[in-house]
């Protein structure tokens, strides 16, 4: 049976294409970043030098490239899994534009150096309290939608989505409290240590919902899908939810190892970052083992390869994370490329190869096909990305552990061994090789970009109809 | 009572909490209702029908 309403596509469409674009954008200013710190003399002027165009970089990838592929698939997922079309379908369009100037003002104030200093909080609190409500926004939508289902479940994906974005609205508004004292500048509602807790305890949890539970929801919908099976089990995807939700929160003070915070409550963070390593390698194996039976399926579907090599990385990333939270381990990896090496393991592995999955089973379907232009341009995209990505991780592994290792170096009479530039001067060949694993995964977007175009090309834009669940009749 | 107390008591409660919840996933009785939201992504069939859908209005 079919009625004559169709989903909301249209805002799943736009948030779908920026996707793609501000990966493109993002990516490319990581790429000339790296390439700064290779060549210093591309460092040409205040507002292209590498301290303010990083802030850029990870507020771009993150927040515009991630946060697009999270708009464009909870809006998808929570329609087509609640046989529902959107609530508040207006709200969710403001939510499309209000985004796209939060990005806009972003990229036009950080340059300048209009910054509040927190990192991944950079921006300024006009523009926070934009962000605060397109975030609320979003909400209402997403759960409205939610509220109006036609189903009797709510599907495990909108679980994660529903955390993330709850979540994301309490750490963005608890953060950014701040006294303005002008238009662009204001200062933190914290001070001293308690403000170096409050940001990292944002900053962690920053990682657990925005970046690892939003695109678990992803993962929970689009992996079943493109396997064409249901999840391995639904109670330990339960499960996995709710130890990823009573662990995280506490995590974050081990960003600060040996600072001012009380050594007690490093220790909390340490233990709690061990304890997480169960519930992320419990969700990571339920989302491989769901191929169990069709692993053939990965020898010829370039999708699930990048739906499951996300897995693989994600599997990494969290083994490796909690390791790195160990404090005699953190005491050789904090401040080194090490951590910018974990970091992109989960940022290129996990979370932008499971967005480009999505994405490739997603846009074919907004402009009424079932597959994108070209299948062989996806494996292309496919292994320039994972070439990319292990020749990025690999070089700052090697980077990192070498600066620890200069860094602690005495001499018998107690003075350090090395000075700190020759530490950097060690690490120039291996910025280069991430220079180039960062223009290799730059290269792979580019591709998805033509690849997107010519999908697009002669098919009028999409919109499926609603559908009542098949389920409910049998 | 301090207000450690309290901060244990919220420790302990979470975590009787979280218990609780995984032995209610692993029981019997949230069997049936797991088996059937497994499949709500397969409810509906989202490869474009040719004549069902409609061609939206912007270009």
């Amino acid at each position: 049976m079919q009625s004559q309403a169709t989903y909301n596509y249209k805002v799943v469409r736009q948030f779908s294409i920026m996707t793609v674009v501000w990966g493109i954008v993002g990516m490319l200013v990581g790429v000339i970043i790296a390439a700064q710190l290779v060549w210093p003399e591309l460092n040409v002027a205040e507002w292209f030098h590498f301290g303010r165009l990083r802030p850029l970089h990870t507020n771009a990838v993150i927040f515009a490239f991630g946060g697009c592929a999270l708009f464009a698939t909870s809006y998808f997922v929570v329609q087509r899994t609640c046989h529902t079309t959107l609530f508040a379908p207006g709200l969710a369009a403001f939510t499309f534009w209000g985004w796209q100037l939060v990005i806009v003002l972003a990229a036009i104030t950080l340059p300048l150096g209009i910054t509040s200093s927190k990192e991944y909080a950079e921006l300024e609190w006009p523009i926070d309290i934009l962000v605060a409500v397109v975030w609320v926004s979003y909400a209402i939508v997403f759960f409205g939608t939610i509220a109006k289902r036609k189903t009797s479940h709510i599907y495990v994906a909108n679980w994660f989505f529903g955390a993330f974005i709850l979540t994301v609205a309490l750490l963005h508004i608890v953060n950014s409290a701040a006294l303005p004292v002008t238009l662009t500048k204001s200062y933190s509602a914290y001070a001293g240590v308690q403000d170096a807790m409050v940001q990292w305890w944002y900053g962690h949890n920053a990682v657990g919902f925005f970046l690892t539970a939003g695109f678990l929801g992803m993962m929970y919908y689009f992996v079943p899908k493109q396997a064409e099976r249901p999840v391995y089990s639904y109670r330990l995807s339960v499960v996995h939810f709710w130890a990823l939700i009573f662990t995280y929160m506490w995590a974050g003070s081990h960003h600060l190892h040996y600072t001012a915070l009380p050594d007690w409550t490093q220790s909390v963070g340490m233990v709690f970052s061990l304890i997480l390593l169960a519930p992320s390698w419990g969700g990571m194996i339920n989302g491989i083992m769901t191929l169990s039976g069709a692993w053939h399926k990965l020898r010829t579907d370039p999708i699930l390869k990048f739906l499951i090599t996300a897995l693989s990385f994600y599997g990494m990333s969290t083994f490796e994370g909690p390791m790195m939270s160990i404090k005699t381990v953190n005491a050789l990896s904090h401040y080194t490329d090490w951590t910018v090496g974990h970091v992109h393991s989960g940022a290129l592995g996990w979370v932008a190869m499971i967005s480009i999955g999505s994405m490739y089973y997603l846009l074919p379907r907004m402009y009424g096909r079932t597959e994108m232009y070209s299948t062989g341009l996806i494996n292309a995209h496919f292994w320039i990305a994972t070439i990319g990505i292990v020749l990025y991780i690999a070089s700052m592994w090697i980077a990192g552990v070498m600066q620890g290792l200069m860094w602690r170096a005495t001499n018998p009479d107690g003075t350090l061994t090395y000075s700190f530039v020759e530490s950097v001067k060690a690490s120039y060949p291996f910025w280069s090789i991430r220079l180039a694993g960062g223009v290799l995964f730059l290269t792979g977007m580019l591709i998805m970009f033509y690849n997107m175009v010519k999908t697009m090309a002669g098919h009028r834009a999409y919109d499926a109809p609603v559908v009542l669940p098949a389920a409910a009749h049998a | 009572m301090d207000i450690n107390d309290l901060r244990s008591l919220i420790t302990v409660l979470g975590l009787t909490c979280f218990l609780g919840i995984c032995f209610w996933a692993y029981s019997k009785r949230a069997r049936a209702g797991f088996d059937e939201a497994a499949l709500l992504p397969f409810t509906d069939d989202d490869a474009p029908m040719p004549h069902g859908g409609r061609q939206a209005k912007e270009g």
